[in-house]
């Protein structure tokens, strides 16, 4: 399964990077979704996978005993989920307010201004 | 008070204030009154902070009883308690400047909750006690700035957000990787446990490895070289009062990430990340300053110069002394004073001139006499000229190098200064001596007042300054104080972790 995962989580790093050195900003949003999804399953991955083991403290015991699924890293991604979200939506209300003011959705034409002021 | 109240007052403060401000109906003033009012107490609880901080040492409370490292903590040394006051100050000052210069309609709207939400950010992140919780309060912090930045949409504004958003989230990335990583090697994310922790961990090189993510993405928020390009890509497009928060407080936030955890959490190979901090830092002065000199947009210019400024941070935390870390205290604390200063002047300029441009500047030392003083001040503050204070400041990073024997970064130091006073005059040159461009209609511009409410803001920077330059000893010793407790972290962890080792 961790093999799977790695796997998983390499092609999804790879996905992202080829869509944000594409020339457009809707593949660089998705572009930003893929390396976000990447980066969770990472987490997931790494903090150890753990099947069928809830960390619940038995009855009569202080402290859980060995073999338990760390709810720590499933915290981190949850939280991680939610702020991806929302700075994805807000990326994206972004992404559709330029391409209607510029007429396009190339990274390029970002870049005139710059030159504007460099000339 | 008890420190768990001073602790969590400033974030409950901002925020709270925030959600206040979109239910209260949607007018200029209230909004205006609520967020000074706010900025006002967050001073003060930052105040108290640093007093509590500096007579009883670091402040620490777990939120919601669980005890460190389970639950949250937040926890105050003298580093953050300052930066916290230093935030409300900030604050304050923006609010005020926003009100004298933003159209009611822009006030009318989210602009104060996103400005409370931002500081509220900022204080969270100088205050908490954990790594992801760092990373949850820039995510706040960022998302409030992302808004402000696009919040008046013309199109110059959406696109600078677009870059800025898009290089931002991938540092976020990046710092969650980093995140995961740590917790995946160490078990921990406290960073008083993972002061703990790390020296004893038995995979040294996996964790050099995870220190390099860290570095990457708190490097990127601080705008290091090479690392810096989304800042004066982005930075020149909104309004000055925004500019101003962003230069204040936004760069600041990785630059005291950085030096938190490399005094405090990967404290074990030094020779590395104290070389490349170095590097780093020598590096991101010299593009900086040398992009600044290329520039004849005012703002574009003085964005440049936050990342050379932030060179002198990073080099001062590469050397990693004593004398070093109390310098680079006291150079953050005068460069957000001074590049404040900048910003808010460079807004009224444009109030009088009407553009950034300083082509099309000119006979402002003429017109606008105080508007010239109010420049002039914090240009040679910034570039380092007594009695103000980047002087003193500037003077503690390059003996700091020459204590360590670091001949470079000494030299480099200096020389960077010179461009930097270089480029301030030229920017005096351009907007305020030479005689104006001839094929502008010559307007006669009333001088600014105070009662404007423009100049209020930049004359209290300017106050500051003179203020931090000639009684730099106090500072000092207080940035010398807090250095201490930035290398000894013997009791930053004794009071996050209490009696437990």
């Amino acid at each position: 399964m961790e093999m799977f995962l790695s796997i998983t989580v390499g092609v999804l790093f790879a996905a992202g990077l080829y869509c944000l050195m594409l020339h457009s900003v809707v593949r660089l949003a998705l572009g930003l979704v893929l390396l976000g999804s990447a980066t969770n399953l990472l987490l997931f991955t790494v903090n150890g996978l753990q099947r069928g083991f809830a960390p619940l403290v038995p009855e009569g015991e202080q402290a859980l005993s060995a073999p338990f699924a760390d709810p720590v890293p499933q915290a981190f991604i949850l939280t991680a989920i939610v702020i991806n979200f929302g700075l994805l939506a807000l990326l994206l209300v972004l992404v559709h307010r330029a391409a209607q003011e510029t007429g396009t959705d190339d990274t390029r034409a970002l870049r005139t201004e710059l030159k504007d002021s460099e000339q | 008070m008890t420190s768990a109240t001073l602790l969590s007052l400033p974030i409950i403060l901002c925020l709270g204030a925030a959600a206040a401000g979109q239910l209260i109906p949607s007018r200029a003033w209230p909004r205006r009154w609520l967020a000074l009012m706010t900025m006002m107490a967050v001073t003060v609880v930052g105040a108290m902070l640093l007093v509590t901080v500096r007579r009883d040492g670091v402040q620490a409370a777990q939120m919601g009883g669980w005890a460190a490292p389970f639950g949250i903590t937040l926890v105050a040394d003298l580093l953050s308690a300052l930066l916290v006051l230093v935030s409300g100050v900030m604050g304050l000052t923006v609010v005020s400047y926003s009100a004298a210069t933003l159209p009611a309609s822009r006030e009318a709207g989210a602009y104060y909750p996103l400005v409370l939400v931002l500081v509220g950010g900022v204080c969270g992140a100088f205050l908490t006690g954990d790594l992801f919780n760092l990373f949850v309060w820039i995510e706040v912090m960022l998302g409030a700035s992302f808004v402000l930045l696009a919040l008046e949409a013309r199109q110059e504004q959406l696109e600078a957000s677009i870059k800025y958003m898009s290089l931002s989230l991938m540092g976020s990335v990046v710092l969650l990787c980093a995140v995961g990583l740590l917790y995946g090697v160490a078990g921990t994310l406290n960073l008083a446990d993972l002061s703990v922790v790390i020296p004893d961990s038995d995979q040294p090189r996996l964790l050099t490895a995870v220190s390099m993510f860290f570095l990457v993405a708190f490097a990127l928020k601080a705008g290091a070289f090479p690392l810096f390009f989304w800042l004066p890509a982005s930075y020149h497009t909104p309004p000055a009062a925004v500019t101003t928060l962003f230069s204040a407080l936004l760069t600041k936030v990785g630059v005291y990430a950085l030096a938190r955890i490399f005094t405090l959490v990967f404290t074990r190979d030094t020779q590395l990340t104290s070389t490349l901090l170095l590097v780093i830092g020598g590096l991101t002065m010299v593009t900086g300053v040398l992009g600044a000199v290329a520039q004849y947009d005012m703002r574009r210019l003085l964005s440049f110069h936050i990342i050379s400024q932030i060179g002198y941070l990073i080099a001062a935390l590469g050397l990693l002394t004593r004398g070093a870390l109390t310098a680079l205290i006291a150079f953050l604390l005068h460069y957000i004073f001074a590049k404040s200063a900048l910003f808010l002047v460079s807004g009224a300029t444009a109030r009088v001139t009407r553009t950034y441009d300083l082509h099309q500047m000119g006979n402002l030392y003429r017109t606008q006499p105080l508007l010239a003083a109010l420049f002039f001040v914090p240009a040679l503050s910034l570039a380092g000229v007594p009695p103000f204070s980047g002087f003193f400041a500037k003077l503690a990073v390059i003996q700091a190098a020459l204590r360590a024997e670091n001949w470079a970064i000494a030299g480099t130091a200096v020389v960077v200064g010179l461009l930097t006073l270089f480029s301030m005059m030229k920017i005096w040159r351009e907007a305020f001596w030479k005689a104006p461009p001839e094929n502008q209609p010559q307007e006669p511009s009333r001088p600014l007042s105070l009662g404007d409410g423009v100049l209020g803001p930049c004359m209290a920077m300017t106050t500051f300054m003179v203020v931090l330059g000639v009684g730099a000893e106090p500072l000092m010793e207080l940035a010398d104080a807090a250095a201490g407790q930035l290398l000894d972290p013997g009791e930053y962890v004794q009071a996050v972790m209490g009696g437990r080792p």
